[in-house]
């Protein structure tokens, strides 16, 4: 089947800027917030979350990248082992609000990974967590704190997100199996 | 991209794709030193035997320290202290383990050709630590991945393996794997130690030392085995050091930027002087610090075959 689009470039970007405002609206105090991206789309979206921060309030908020590769819990029945990436966490975490950033909400295994890496890293005050896109069907109690746009899918369904900046294109498709 | 083989035996059955892969594998790895807590869970409930035949420190403690890293846990045999006294073959020691359902299996042996036979025997990854006179494929891939790292590329570099060519499992593992990146292997040493068969392997027999090393742009050292000296393949120790020990005069026929490498453990003051080991060029403890990241990429990728093969 074809793929069907969820999000053209303007939603993606009016998804963003929904998150964005949430995230002013509820954090009084923005010296104390950090970013972290899961690689590799959540990072360009914690950047642009950034940005669009940074426009409006003229503060400068780090952005950490994490590669959970290390701490999948699927080692054993995925024949190809994913080729990591860096994390590069370079401040402390310690007393920090951390929101993490990805593209897709599933299962929320990924999340599960990012967030033991992050406790690896030292003790955030809070961890949120902020996603483009929630597909549902989650496998752990794991809900996100800001959620560009909610959808229904079947299990099956790939949902793929593109970014300017990997993929020339911002879009949220829709694939059937 | 994946490895094919369950086990790593030798650089020799690699291809130039899995090599890069391994060392692709073992930069991320190299970062996670730098944290504070220095372990991921990837590995957590496999389990590493290390099965060694021979003495070694460097080599096993690596291979300990890379598993634990890993979350994994690991079980070191001692052969002086086990079964094998009482006269227990490989084969059996191996079944045994397997019984045990181990993951792993490192092993050191003196024997060429031991790990294969134990790879075949048994449905764990064997990993070769080095067997006899063959091959000892985690030492020559850090060896590679300490080079790639400080000069940035391995094709068309040329590489000096100085001193026992004959006996060195090193010098078989580096010739066969910096050969298949397009390095320039040249061997150089007493004739009796450097045999003119490496050059089926792709290495370049040279006896002269200084021909050897001008323009050299990585000198591999290796140990000289003390024991051999009584094989009277050489006149003494104090020759053998005044024409192959690298010391700073030698040094200078080489690149400026030279790198200094050495497998440990050295024996100062034949092979190479202090002040070359302790010098600028030496890069001999960034290879111990790279020989952890390189097995943990070793054991990470080799778990990834274990989903197929089973």
């Amino acid at each position: 089947m074809s793929p069907k689009i969820l999000m053209n470039d303007k939603e993606v970007r009016q998804s963003i800027l929904k998150i964005k405002q949430s995230i002013i609206k509820e954090k009084k105090d923005l010296k104390n917030l950090v970013f972290i991206g899961i690689l590799t789309r959540g990072v360009y979206i914690a950047e642009r979350l950034i940005n669009e921060i940074k426009n409006e309030k003229k503060i400068n908020i780090p952005l950490g990248v994490i590669d959970i590769t290390f701490y999948r819990d699927d080692i054993d029945s995925i024949a190809k082992q994913p080729l990591a990436k860096e994390t590069k966490i370079n401040f402390d975490l310690t007393d920090k609000e951390v929101i993490l950033v990805d593209d897709v909400l599933f299962t929320g295994r990924s999340i599960r990974a990012a967030l033991d890496e992050i406790m690896d890293f030292g003790r955030p005050k809070r961890v949120q967590l902020a996603v483009l896109i929630d597909r549902g069907h989650r496998e752990l109690p794991i809900q996100a704190d800001y959620v560009g746009k909610s959808i229904i899918t079947d299990y099956k369904d790939k949902v793929k997100v593109k970014l300017k900046e990997v993929d020339n294109i911002d879009s949220v498709v829709l694939i059937k199996e | 991209m994946q490895l094919k083989n369950k086990d790593l035996l030798g650089l020799e059955y690699l291809t130039k794709d899995e090599i890069e892969l391994i060392l692709d594998t073992a930069v991320p790895f190299k970062k996670l030193f730098t944290r504070s807590i220095k372990k991921v869970p990837t590995l957590r409930g496999k389990t590493t035997v290390l099965l060694f035949y021979e003495p070694s420190t460097r080599t096993r403690i690596s291979f300990e320290l890379a598993a634990k890293r890993l979350s994994a846990d690991t079980i070191n045999i001692a052969t002086q202290t086990s079964s094998v006294i009482k006269g227990e073959s490989l084969i059996d020691t191996g079944k045994t383990l397997e019984a045990m359902k181990s993951d792993f299996v490192v092993i050191r042996h003196s024997m060429s050709g031991a790990a294969h036979l134990l790879a075949k025997t048994i449905s764990a990854s064997v990993i070769n630590a080095g067997d006899g006179t063959h091959e000892h494929p985690t030492q020559g891939l850090l060896d590679i991945f300490t080079i790639k790292e400080k000069k940035r590329k391995i094709k068309g570099l040329k590489i000096v393996l100085v001193g026992d060519i004959l006996h060195s499992r090193v010098a078989r593992s580096n010739i066969w794997g910096l050969t298949k990146l397009g390095a320039e292997v040249v061997v150089t040493g007493p004739s009796t130690l450097v045999p003119k068969s490496f050059e089926k392997m792709g290495a370049k027999v040279c006896y002269k030392l200084d021909e050897a090393l001008k323009d050299a742009d990585v000198i591999n050292i290796l140990r000289i085995q003390l024991e051999r000296q009584q094989e009277h393949l050489f006149p003494s120790l104090r020759e053998y050091s005044l024409l192959y020990g690298m010391d700073k005069e030698k040094l200078r026929l080489a690149k400026e930027d030279v790198l200094i490498l050495h497998p440990g453990p050295m024996n100062r003051g034949i092979e190479i002087t202090s002040n070359v080991a302790d010098g600028s060029h030496s890069v001999i403890n960034e290879q111990v610090t790279n020989g952890v990241a390189v097995r943990m990429a070793v054991l990470y990728l080799l778990a990834g075959t274990h989903s197929v093969v089973r």
